[in-house]
């Protein structure tokens, strides 16, 4: 098995999915934390269906770097639903669907219309469940990918303080001073670039639950902050991890692998949780 | 020294006043509650003191010399804080937000201060708890010791012993009179008048001014 491994780690694009897929894992599950306990974890799911369309739209386009247009799209959506909770008109959880759903569909839509290979179901199910795409990385998607996760992890360490207090009581940060809005709109952006880097690791369907899982299996068994930060990351790294090599070793989808590996995490850290009590 | 005024406030929702005809001053060393009853406008009040929404008309100011990261403030809880993971000294901690200026991590002096405020709220032996462990009573003192973070001078505190049982709403009183006695202007909301009246030296009652 090892010397399968090897054989396979000789390959330049199986160490890039290695590297790209544990600095996304990473990113996504610090982010996590924050979400799933402001209550945003949907929105998460929602920006990845307005991937998925915008990514639609830069495959009929025929755009080299496709990340031009998905990055920038899917960080508008995350800014527009985040003001959005404030307007009563149309309710937050609405509007979320609306986005989530209209965007999946025009993006089926667009593929349909426009097909740029032959394949376009195959197209569709890699997009939304990231199958192959890993393994097809170019060099410069690995910088990308790479510079996008390290920028990401300096702004949290640099500014864990303010993240916590933003998360833990919004009411009591306002009222002294700190700019919410400010920090929402940071937290809003960085959840786009993170879920626009994952959707080449896991499809823009599976997304949430990287952002979401290492959080949930943290928070069941630990107690502080920090530690469910920490945690949280380095379960979340192991997962991808273990998740890469078993999809490479058995030839299955890198996608589901990991996340499955995930949901066994979170299984047995729910079951300890309870135990401890 | 007037460390609040408000002159001719309207307070309320899409310029529509909820209430009107607000005129008070409040003066250091003061402890000054805001009573009415429930939907009668107090927690709109008190936000607009904050400056988290705008007057619908006239003025309400600190007084000179009051900074915004002076004001510590006791918000109701809210659903996301009731299965927080946190310990007491992180949510404490948090208290400092507002003198982070432009730096990432708090100090030493910062992280000590927390520690006696912990001390000062008689909660620590709790202070590696994690808070939503704790009863409602005690998860009020970690709040207040995180609003004495964020002040020395004036605190704000919304409905603060709301949901909690006579004998722990007692407690929470007298912690709360002895930091008006220690110096800090007290400004508080509260349909509890019969206690308000025992320790205010000023009632501001917002029924009357409809």
């Amino acid at each position: 098995m090892l010397d399968k491994l090897m054989m396979y780690m000789a390959f330049p694009f199986v160490r890039y999915a290695l590297i790209v897929g544990v600095l996304i894992a990473l990113c996504s599950s610090l982010l996590g934390v924050t979400l799933v306990l402001k209550r945003y974890s949907f929105i998460g799911d929602g920006l990845s269906h307005v991937a998925f369309g915008a990514l639609a739209i830069a495959t009929v386009l025929n755009l080299t770097n496709k990340m031009l247009i998905i990055l920038p799209l899917t960080i508008l959506s995350a800014i527009l639903l985040l003001k959005n909770r404030k307007n009563t008109k149309v309710k937050g959880d609405a509007a979320l669907a609306m986005i989530s759903v209209g965007a999946l569909a025009f993006g089926y839509l667009l593929m349909n219309l426009f097909p740029t290979s032959s394949n376009v179901s195959g197209d569709v199910c890699s997009t939304l469940f990231g199958s192959t795409s890993i393994l097809t990385l170019t060099k410069e998607e690995v910088w990308i990918s790479g510079i996008l996760s390290i920028v990401v992890l300096v702004i949290f360490v640099l500014l864990y303080n303010r993240i916590f207090a933003v998360t833990f009581d919004e009411n009591f940060a306002n009222a002294v001073g700190t700019k919410v809005d400010f920090y929402n709109l940071l937290i809003a952006t960085i959840t786009a670039i993170i879920i626009v880097l994952a959707m080449n690791l896991v499809g823009s369907l599976l997304i949430s639950a990287l952002v979401i899982f290492p959080a949930l299996s943290a928070m069941s068994v630990l107690k502080s902050f920090r530690a469910v930060t920490i945690f949280s990351a380095a379960s979340s790294v192991v997962c991808a991890f273990i998740g890469i090599i078993i999809s490479i070793l058995a030839g299955t989808p890198v996608g589901s692998t990991i996340v499955a590996v995930d949901v066994v995490l979170f299984l047995i850290c729910f079951i300890v949780g309870k135990i401890k009590g | 020294m007037c460390v609040l005024r408000a002159s001719d406030l309207a307070v309320g929702y899409d310029r529509q006043p909820v209430l009107k005809n607000i005129n008070f001053t409040i003066e250091a060393g003061d402890y000054f509650c805001i009573v009415g009853e429930n939907g009668s406008g107090k927690s709109t009040l008190m936000k607009t003191i904050l400056g988290l929404q705008n007057p619908v008309s006239g003025t309400v100011e600190f007084g000179e010399g009051v900074e915004k990261n002076q004001i510590g403030y006791l918000p109701q809880q809210s659903d996301v804080q009731r299965d927080f993971p946190a310990t007491v000294y992180e949510i404490v901690l948090s208290g400092f937000q507002n003198s982070l200026g432009k730096r990432f991590f708090y100090s030493k002096e910062q992280k000590a201060l927390a520690l006696e405020n912990i001390k000062k709220m008689g909660i620590n032996g709790l202070k590696n708890r994690c808070y939503r462990e704790l009863s409602g009573g005690q998860q009020q003192r970690v709040l207040l010791a995180r609003a004495l973070c964020a002040t020395s001078r004036i605190l704000l505190l919304d409905e603060p012993v709301a949901g909690l049982d006579p004998q722990v709403t007692a407690e929470m009183y007298e912690l709360i009179d002895d930091l008006n006695k220690q110096g800090l202007t007290i400004i508080m909301i509260s349909h509890d008048i019969e206690n308000v009246k025992k320790y205010a030296t000023k009632i501001f009652d917002v029924t009357e001014v409809e």
